[in-house]
Formats: C-alpha cells, sequence, structure tokens
C-alpha cells in the first residue's frame, strides 16, 4: 500500500526557482488532497517535480512502495489537439506506452469499464477534435485512470466543466480515491468543492506551502486573505456543510499582506497540521 | 457518479472494427501497390508484349538480351526505385508531421530537401567531400550530412522557448530560399556537365536508377521502419501535445531527437539519387491519415504505402502521358497530384489535422 510524503521538494522553470521547501506529512492512501492556491502559484511545477517531469531537489517518499512508471501519474491541464485519433485509442495509446503493440482482449474491456463509469462510453468513437472542453477533461481522466496509478495528481480536472459534471467528477474522484485506495491530488480553484469533497488541503503561494491540514481547518478567512488576498469567511450552511461567503477583494489586506506576511510564515491551521 | 455499465461493448467492438476496417485497407493499397508495380514494369518507350514481359520476369535467361536488359537493368531499378523513394519521402513527411505537430512539415517545406541538393551539388560542381574519409560516395554523403544538419537546427530552434508552428515553418521557408540561392550560385559557377546534373536534381526524375541506389534506399527505408515501429505508442502519444505525451512517460525531447536523425537519413538519400520530388513526403502523409488516421500501427504502413503508390503511380503516368517519352516525374507529381489530393480535401468530411 503505497503512502506518499514530500520532504524539502524544489524545481526552476529556467532560472526561476518557481517550487521550494514543501514538506507535507505522510498522506495515507484513499485520501483526495485538495491542492489549493492563486494562478501561477506553483501547482502544476510541484505536480511535475512530484511526478518525475520536472528535475529539482528534495525527496518523494512512497513508503515501501517499489515505484514503476505508472506509480505516480500525472493529469495535465486540458490544451486540446487536433490529432486524428478517437477517444477510444486515445485512452489505449496512455495504456500502452512501453508495452506490445498488441491490444489483448482483458485491456479493451478494462477501457470500456473506465469509459462506462465515467459514463463516455458513447464517446468512444469520436475523434478527439470534435470533443467540447468538458468532454476533453472526462476523456483525459480516463487515459490517467487506465494506468491504474498508486498516485493521481490532477491538473486542474474540473476547469472546463459546467457544474453538475464538476460535482460529478469530484465525487467520482472520491468514490476512486476510497475504492482503489490510492491517493489524490487534485488542483481545484474552487474552495467550496475542495471543502465538500476533498479530505485535506495544501496550500500552496509563491512556490512554497504555506499550509496543510483539514480542509476545514486550511480554508479559513486568514487563508483567503493571505492566499488570495480576498475578504470572506467559512460558515456553515442549513445541511452543515462549511461554505465559503466572500465579501471581495482585499486590497487594504493585499497590502498588508504584503509587508507583514513573509513567505516562510505560517497561517495557524497549517501549523496546527503538522 | 455512478458506475453503471452502459454500452460496455460499444467502444471496444466500434474500435475492432475500425481496426479491421483499417487492415483491410492497408491490404487493398498494398494490392494496389503491387499493381502499379507491375503497369510500372510493363510500359515504357519499348513496346513489349505483356507476355513477353512476364516470361522475362518469371525466366530472365530465356528472353533475348535486349529484352532482359530493358526489363531487369533499366525498368526493375526504376520500378523499385519509385517504391523505395515513395516510401522514403512519405514515411520522413508523416514523422516530420508528427513531431513538429505541424501539417505543412515535409522534407521538402523545410528545406531538407534543398539541403540535401545543395550538399550533392557542393560535390559535383566543386568536388567538396563533407565527409573527406569516404570519397567513394561523396554525393549521397554530402547530401546526408548537409539534410542532417538542417534537420538539426529545426530541431533545436524548434525547442527554443517561445518558438510555435508557425515561426518553424517561416525557418524552413527561409531555408529553401537560402539553399536554393546557394544552389543557384553553384549552378552559375558550374561547368557545363556539372550545370547537368544539378538541374537533373531540381526536375526529380527515376531514370538513373541503378540497383545500388535502389539497395541504399532500400536499406535507409527497412532501417527506418522497424525503429518508428518500435516507438509507435510514443510517435502517436505526441499527436496529444507534449504536456500530455510526458505525462504518459514518452521521454519527449529523446524521441524528437531521435526520429528527426531518422527523418534526415531517409529525405536525405531519396534526394541524392532522385533530385528533389516534393509532393510525396507533404501529401502521402495526408493521404494516410485521411485514410487510417493517426494511430501509428497503421498511420506508418499507410504512410509507406501511399508515398510508393503515388510515385509508381506517378512513375506509369510520366511514360504514358507522351508516348514514347519519359517525363520528369517531379513535374508530374505536382502537376497531377495537387489536382488529386485538393480533390480528396473537398470530398473528405471528417476533419483530418
Amino acid at each position: 500500500m503505497v503512502t506518499l510524503r514530500l520532504e524539502d521538494i524544489g524545481t526552476r522553470y529556467g532560472k526561476v526557482q518557481v517550487v521550494s521547501g514543501v514538506t507535507t506529512p505522510t498522506i495515507q492512501p484513499g485520501t483526495v488532497t485538495a491542492v489549493i492556491g492563486p494562478n501561477a502559484a506553483g501547482k502544476s511545477s510541484l505536480f511535475r517535480r512530484v511526478a518525475g517531469l520536472a528535475q529539482g531537489d528534495g525527496v518523494v517518499d512512497l513508503g515501501s512502495h517499489r515505484p514503476d512508471r505508472n506509480t505516480i501519474c500525472y493529469m495535465p491541464q486540458d490544451t486540446g489537439s487536433t490529432a486524428v485519433l478517437s477517444v477510444y485509442e486515445s485512452v489505449i495509446l496512455a495504456a500502452k506506452q512501453g508495452s506490445s503493440l498488441r491490444v489483448r482482449t482483458e485491456e479493451l474491456a478494462r477501457i470500456d469499464d473506465i469509459l462506462a463509469a465515467l459514463r463516455i462510453g458513447d464517446l468512444a468513437g469520436r475523434n478527439l477534435g470534435e470533443l467540447s472542453g468538458g468532454q476533453r477533461q472526462l476523456v483525459a481522466i480516463a487515459q490517467t485512470l487506465v494506468r491504474d496509478p498508486k498516485v493521481l495528481l490532477m491538473d486542474e480536472p474540473t476547469s472546463a466543466l459546467d457544474l453538475h459534471r464538476q460535482m460529478e467528477v469530484l465525487s467520482f474522484m472520491r468514490d476512486v480515491a476510497k475504492g482503489q485506495n490510492i491517493i489524490v491530488l487534485i488542483a481545484i480553484h474552487d474552495l467550496n468543492h475542495a471543502l465538500q469533497y476533498c479530505d485535506q488541503a495544501m496550500a500552496i503561494r509563491d512556490g512554497r506551502m504555506v499550509a496543510f491540514g483539514p480542509c476545514s481547518d486550511v480554508i479559513d478567512s486568514d487563508l483567503l486573505r493571505d492566499v488570495y488576498q480576498v475578504d470572506g469567511h467559512v460558515e456553515l450552511n442549513s445541511m452543515g456543510h462549511p461554505h465559503i461567503v466572500l465579501r471581495g477583494p482585499s486590497d487594504e489586506t493585499n497590502s498588508r499582506h504584503n509587508t507583514a506576511v513573509g513567505h516562510n510564515d505560517m497561517p495557524k491551521s497549517a501549523m496546527a497540521a503538522q | 457518479m455512478t458506475t453503471k455499465q452502459l454500452n460496455v461493448e460499444a467502444g471496444s467492438v466500434h474500435y475492432k472494427a475500425r481496426s479491421l476496417q483499417r487492415f483491410l485497407l492497408l491490404l487493398t493499397m498494398g494490392g494496389a501497390l503491387f499493381l502499379s508495380f507491375a503497369i510500372d514494369l510493363a510500359t515504357g518507350p519499348a513496346n513489349y508484349p505483356l507476355s513477353d514481359v512476364i516470361a522475362t520476369l518469371l525466366d530472365p535467361w530465356s528472353a533475348t538480351d535486349q529484352l532482359r536488359v530493358v526489363i531487369w537493368d533499366i525498368r526493375m531499378p526504376i520500378a523499385l526505385m519509385a517504391l523505395t523513394v515513395g516510401a522514403a519521402l512519405s514515411t520522413a513527411g508523416a514523422q516530420m508531421q508528427t513531431i513538429l505537430a505541424n501539417p505543412l512539415a515535409s522534407p521538402f517545406t523545410l528545406g531538407i530537401s534543398a539541403a540535401a541538393g545543395f550538399g550533392a551539388a557542393l560535390a559535383l560542381v566543386l568536388g567538396v567531400a563533407l565527409l573527406p574519409a569516404f570519397v567513394d560516395f561523396i554525393i549521397p554523403l554530402n547530401a546526408f550530412v548537409m539534410a542532417m544538419g538542417t534537420a538539426l537546427i529545426i530541431h533545436f530552434f524548434s525547442r527554443l522557448r517561445g518558438v510555435t508552428v508557425e515561426t518553424i515553418v517561416l525557418l524552413g521557408i527561409a531555408l529553401v530560399f537560402t539553399f536554393n540561392a546557394l544552389l543557384a550560385l553553384l549552378q552559375y559557377l558550374a561547368s557545363e556537365q556539372a550545370l547537368a546534373a544539378v538541374v537533373f536534381w531540381t526536375m526529380g526524375s527515376l531514370v538513373k536508377a541503378t540497383w545500388t541506389k535502389v539497395a541504399v534506399t532500400a536499406v535507409a527505408v527497412v532501417i527506418a521502419i522497424p525503429l518508428f515501429t518500435r516507438q509507435a505508442w510514443a510517435l502517436t502519444a505526441l499527436r496529444l501535445g507534449d504536456a500530455k505525451a510526458e505525462s504518459f512517460g514518452v521521454n519527449v525531447q529523446g524521441l524528437r531527437l531521435r526520429t528527426m536523425l531518422i527523418v534526415s537519413l531517409l529525405a536525405a538519400i531519396p534526394v541524392s539519387f532522385v533530385g528533389t520530388i516534393g509532393f510525396i513526403g507533404l501529401v502521402g502523409p495526408h493521404i494516410a491519415r485521411m485514410l487510417v488516421g493517426e494511430d501509428q500501427r497503421f498511420f506508418l504502413p499507410a504512410s509507406v504505402l501511399c508515398g510508393a503508390l503515388i510515385l509508381s503511380a506517378t512513375s506509369v503516368l510520366s511514360k504514358l502521358l507522351i508516348p514514347g517519352a519519359i517525363l520528369p516525374i517531379g513535374v508530374i507529381t505536382a502537376l497531377v497530384g495537387v489536382p488529386f489530393f485538393f480533390s480528396l480535401i473537398f470530398a473528405s468530411r471528417r476533419k483530418s489535422w
């Protein structure tokens, strides 16, 4: 059974240090971790470093698990494709990298199952270029799941989806994490969805981790102000779920943050999580 | 989300049917290629009855010397050269389009053919050997060195930050103009005999094919195809974009570099032997893509067969258009092939790039 612990992880993009000093507690299998932070905070770079796609410092500790090419799978942000390939072929492609050219019947059956679970079986014969942004995201998820990962790093998998599909996908990924006992990290912008569907959250700002812990501890008014520069707070809705109430951009606190909150400062929730 | 199993069989059933259809298409193309090859052998300025041609093919030593020489030493090398050159150029174009993610990429449009032609002209006009150790093969080696150098320039340029598909094509066009200007300069300086040899490239012709040239070109194709086949999944993944391919575990930079090196080999050798035939490397892969898509397990053999078929059929046409004369094949490929290609594009309802 795989566990994940990051120790002093860092990486550069050209000469710029885009991620540095990211250290997490041990992340248990069967959990979904929201990786949150503003645009260009370093979430994608962190994922690429953890997946081994970018060089850098630090240690990615998988416990006693012996990693292979599919242990840690990174699902990049969707960029579209002009390839003359069907959905089905593109999923086969993900499964077969580095193996024989022949596709076995059991491999086809597995792909059928994954497409059916994502409710995109009817898209199987469609060309990638004919898909909507949301459909492409679901195909990308299928391409990742078919590799049977132990650690799954999903870079904004819900960004092109409508609200219904977002909730469906997040709920599905939570079920996958629990059902297959794997570790799922999801870079996500919607903090309410993080609160609702994720077990814990990792907040990133300027390439550094500023908080890690249960979502309700990490996502609070301090985080909204210090990381997102917005005024707001978290309260319980009528169903007892925490949700965010925003008041607006926090210009004053933004300037206060720039002077008072250094890169190494951590919100209280993060300190508690450590 | 539920895990309700809707149309569980639909995807794989459709995939299997599509794969079978593609396999049959490849077989049909193979059959058409054999037919075209046979017609290519049977036609020529000297009008021999079909029965004599077949008899000579089956038992060369029973035929007259003249017939044996015409069939085995003239027509056969030309017909085989059409197959191997067509296959090489089309495969080179297919993989350039794949690794550069660019439908305009081909050895011709990116200046690789022009560079190879210039390298060969350097040997013919000035006697310059770019690899002095192998003076016996000065022309093809010069062509290869120039083509490979140009392919590497394009490769490293394409890796620079901020370089787009459009700028790569612009670089290719700039290289075409540069090498054409240098070639024109060499032509200006050349002796009458050397000038005739240089002009031979710019027209593109199969008539000087020999068994040795056929063998060298065939070896290049036979080496390249298994190397590409081993990378079929990775090359196909490149068409999903670098980030996606990397996330699948593909070493994108290494694959591009290796592919570009093989492509330069495939592009340089035919050009050094038969001159500049521009149409095949661009259009062969496009027709293959329209027919079988971009799964390299089908796309690669389809590109090989398309290129070979187009050039073989053009070779036949070049002999039939004006009876008794053989027109330069590079001229025919463009004049006949381009309208054919456009008719395919407009007839195709599916997006093919």
